[in-house]
């Protein structure tokens, strides 16, 4: 792949983004959708995978998911294209879905947005080159380093004390990041983070750019700010060369299904050769459908619909802030810098006042008050809102959370509240991964390097990553950790009572 | 010409009654209503299909939601109503002297509208200057209130629909956050009869067991509701339904009644087995 030259070439200007009646003409069509609907029509004799045949094979699973959803889960042929390599109605779908994205490519992902994060990064690091990046990224971040063999230049985030939060990057930090890595091939950054806070993307990008560098952005939260009105910069506008967008969190589709956007500066022919080294050769039309028909849907009726999640979030927020001791944070928070921007359609509410961990309350929401959010950490809950929620359902969030404090207040004594520890990286993830290892009680860890991964799960941010030191700090927070009720993944020993380390440091 | 309204009670059963004309059909924001006449039941008033009242037998279910609580409360004074938009509850309690104050939280105000129109012999009151209209969500505006009801009838439709989160949890809490200390909570508490219904009674008498110091079930017959056999649900923090029901005091009152009295009251509380069995399971 050629390196950048500068930003200039790769930038996308607002007014080509938003030629409105040309872009919304084109996205009426649906094609994969089209091409189902005609294949339907046909009436093939099945002599070809998958073996259920429209279900028939398998009448328990036809019943319980529709005879609708069996009858097109069916395998790549002529008139469906093949995900590998298309050349027809998957091609015309990722070439709306560029165009909706303003993108000058687009990619239907199946393996879930972890397979498009780790293709961004396989497209651009090899073994041995750096990348810089916060250390709240996603696991699947430090998956794709693992593969490639890359070394990670962690910059921290700052921590917002009050809410116990991890934010975005300064725009100084990067630059001190950049200058002492003057040899690293990319940035990346999280657009916005799980909790709705956004870095300074376009300026980040123009320091990238201006240091050779790609920018590769992890829109797994932010597929929405393509489409709505007065949300944060998108990651294609601020001229970034990749983005994971993942359409089936505020974008409506199925479970597992993603797009993987990409710049006017990436070899996008060799993007595709990187993909199709973990991507499945069955993709799934199940997910490719349901990511073209929300594609259309985002590109026709996106503005009101992010319009309406707002104003839903607006008035939980304004209401549970009215409740007393949860604090649902929004633009105040914004800083020019670790908090350049704030995606209002998230709802993030600190309980720590309430004298609850995060966590606690999301347990109390789902055992007492069949109410499942999205997730809770140790001082913060998450409450996801899209298109499909209603007023009624918001009233009854509000309605719980105000008898949780009513019943189970307490005082905020003792409760931890830092979350970020700082990586000391001691060698790449891959060699702390693949190393030869032992495993050692908890407590016997501290001074050794770490051969897995620790993950506080939801929202599968890093606490410990292959080939870094441990220390009593990091033992202290994942016994607390776990004490509030935290699911903790990632080591073998699934009691996380032991950890596996590398042999002979 | 014939013409039936007919609902469907589970998916094998259905009751069905002869109409002489329909009077409404409109969607609201929130629902479908109804208002037709029939020969057998008088006028009625449907919402999304479902049987809400007839004027042949409405008196029983207003005067059970109602005397009840009424009976076993010494001074009712302050009484939210939730739901209850064709004002039967309403009726009933606006016979009371001692009660000064009656806030009404229906969300369909449409409801409401219809009624005064088409169904004065249960929307008679709703110009009492003791009565407060609140057309909102009744979760959000109980949520907003501390310690100042005697009582909350809670005259909800059922739980799938847009009473849905009358039956939750949060609802109930926020009920008894509202209610002053020896406060009343009565709510429509679905039938133990047939399966489905049986589950939601049960769901929402576990909820009300867990918010409330005393959470008692009683019976009527309500000829045009599922199986016929309705029950309802006493909560409270301090009074129990037979133990505090002063008599004497409510007889005094004079109120003529046609279907509750002060034995019948008592009786009422008195369960069958098998529902009896329904309720221990969740307590």
């Amino acid at each position: 792949m050629s390196k950048l030259i500068g930003d200039a070439a790769c930038a996308k200007s607002e007014g080509e983004k938003n030629n409105e009646t040309d872009r919304l003409s084109c996205q009426t069509e649906a094609p994969i959708l089209e091409a189902l609907e005609e294949f339907k029509q046909m009436r093939l004799v099945p002599f070809d995978v998958p073996g259920h045949k429209r279900g028939k094979g398998n009448k328990e699973l036809t019943e319980f998911l529709g005879e609708k959803c069996l009858t097109v889960d069916v395998n790549s042929m002529k008139q469906l294209d093949n995900i590998c390599h298309p050349i027809s109605c998957i091609k015309a779908g990722e070439e709306l879905a560029a165009m909706a994205f303003g993108a000058a490519h687009a990619f239907f992902m199946v393996n879930g947005t972890t397979s498009a994060v780790q293709a961004m990064i396989l497209s651009v690091c090899k073994r041995g080159d750096k990348i810089i990046l916060p250390r709240n990224v996603h696991r699947s971040v430090i998956n794709a380093l693992v593969l490639c063999g890359a070394i990670p230049v962690y910059i921290n985030p700052q921590i917002n004390e009050r809410l116990g939060i991890a934010l975005g990057m300064k725009l100084s930090e990067v630059e001190e990041a950049i200058n002492a890595n003057p040899d690293a091939v990319a940035v990346l950054v999280n657009n916005p983070t799980y909790y709705g806070i956004c870095s300074n993307l376009k300026a980040i990008t123009q320091l990238a750019h201006a240091h050779n560098m790609f920018m590769l952005v992890d829109e797994a939260h932010g597929t929405h700010f393509y489409f709505g009105e007065n949300l944060p910069i998108d990651a294609m506008t601020a001229g970034a060369d990749f983005s994971s967008a993942s359409m089936h969190k505020s974008g409506g589709s199925l479970t597992q299904s993603s797009f993987l956007l990409c710049g006017a500066n990436v070899n996008a022919k060799h993007v595709r050769q990187v993909i199709n080294l973990t991507q499945t050769t069955s993709g799934s039309y199940l997910l490719l459908s349901s990511l073209d028909i929300s594609r259309r849907n985002l590109a026709l009726h996106g503005k009101q619909i992010f319009h309406d999640v707002e104003n839903l979030v607006e008035y939980a927020r304004k209401e549970i802030n009215h409740i007393g001791d949860y604090y649902a944070y929004s633009k105040e928070l914004i800083n020019g810098d670790s908090i350049y921007d704030f995606d209002v359609t998230k709802l993030s509410i600190n309980t720590l006042d309430v004298g609850l961990a995060g966590i606690e309350v999301y347990a109390l929401l789902r055992d007492e008050y069949d109410i499942q959010i999205e997730f809770g950490d140790i001082g913060n809950i998450l409450a996801y809102v899209s298109v499909g929620d209603s007023y009624k359902n918001i009233e009854r969030l509000i309605g719980a959370l105000s008898e949780i404090r009513r019943l189970y207040k307490k005082s905020r004594v003792g409760m931890l509240r830092h979350e970020y520890i700082t990586p000391q990286v001691v060698t790449t993830p891959q060699e702390g991964f693949y190393s030869e290892k032992m495993s050692l009680p908890l407590e016997e860890s501290v001074g050794h390097i770490c051969a897995e991964f620790v993950m506080c799960y939801p929202p599968g941010i890093p606490i410990l990553a292959p080939g870094e030191a441990i220390t009593k700090e990091i033992i202290e927070y994942i016994k607390y950790a776990k004490d509030k009720g935290c699911s903790m993944t990632g080591p073998e020993d699934m009691e996380i009572n032991r950890l596996n380390v590398l042999r002979g440091d | 010409m014939e013409l039936w309204f007919s609902e469907k009670h589970t998916e094998t059963v259905k009751l069905s009654i002869k109409v002489d004309k329909q009077l409404v059909s409109l969607q609201s924001d929130f629902q479908r209503i109804d208002i037709f006449d029939s020969q057998e039941f008088g006028r009625f008033l449907t919402l999304d299909g479902y049987m809400m009242l007839t004027e042949k037998d409405e008196f029983i279910y207003h005067e059970m939601i109602t005397h009840v609580p009424m009976a076993v409360h010494p001074n009712a004074r302050r009484v939210l109503v939730i739901g209850a938009g064709d004002g039967g509850v309403i009726r009933e309690l606006t016979r009371y002297k001692n009660v000064e104050h009656i806030d009404l939280v229906e969300i369909d105000e449409m409801v409401v509208k219809i009624c005064k129109e088409y169904l004065p012999q249960t929307a008679c009151c709703f110009d009492d200057p003791r009565v407060h209209p609140y057309y909102e969500d009744g979760l959000k505006f109980v949520r907003k209130h501390e310690n100042e009801y005697d009582l909350i009838i809670v005259d909800s439709t059922d739980p799938f629909g847009p009473g849905e989160g009358l039956f939750t949890k949060e609802f109930y809490g926020n009920c008894y956050k509202a209610l002053k200390e020896d406060g009343i909570m009565v709510n429509q508490h679905e039938s133990p009869f047939y399966t489905s219904d049986a589950i939601a009674m049960k769901r929402a008498h576990k909820r009300i067991v867990e918010s409330f110091a005393i959470s008692r079930v009683y019976q009527a017959h309500i000829p045009t509701y599922p199986s016929g056999h309705w029950l309802f649900g006493f909560a409270s923090k301090k009074y129990h339904p037979i133990h505090d029901l002063n008599a004497s005091r409510w007889n005094a009152l004079g109120l003529k009644t046609s279907y509750y009295n002060t034995n019948l009251h008592k009786g009422a509380f008195y369960l069958p087995n098998y529902v009896q069995e329904m309720l221990h399971d969740v307590e």
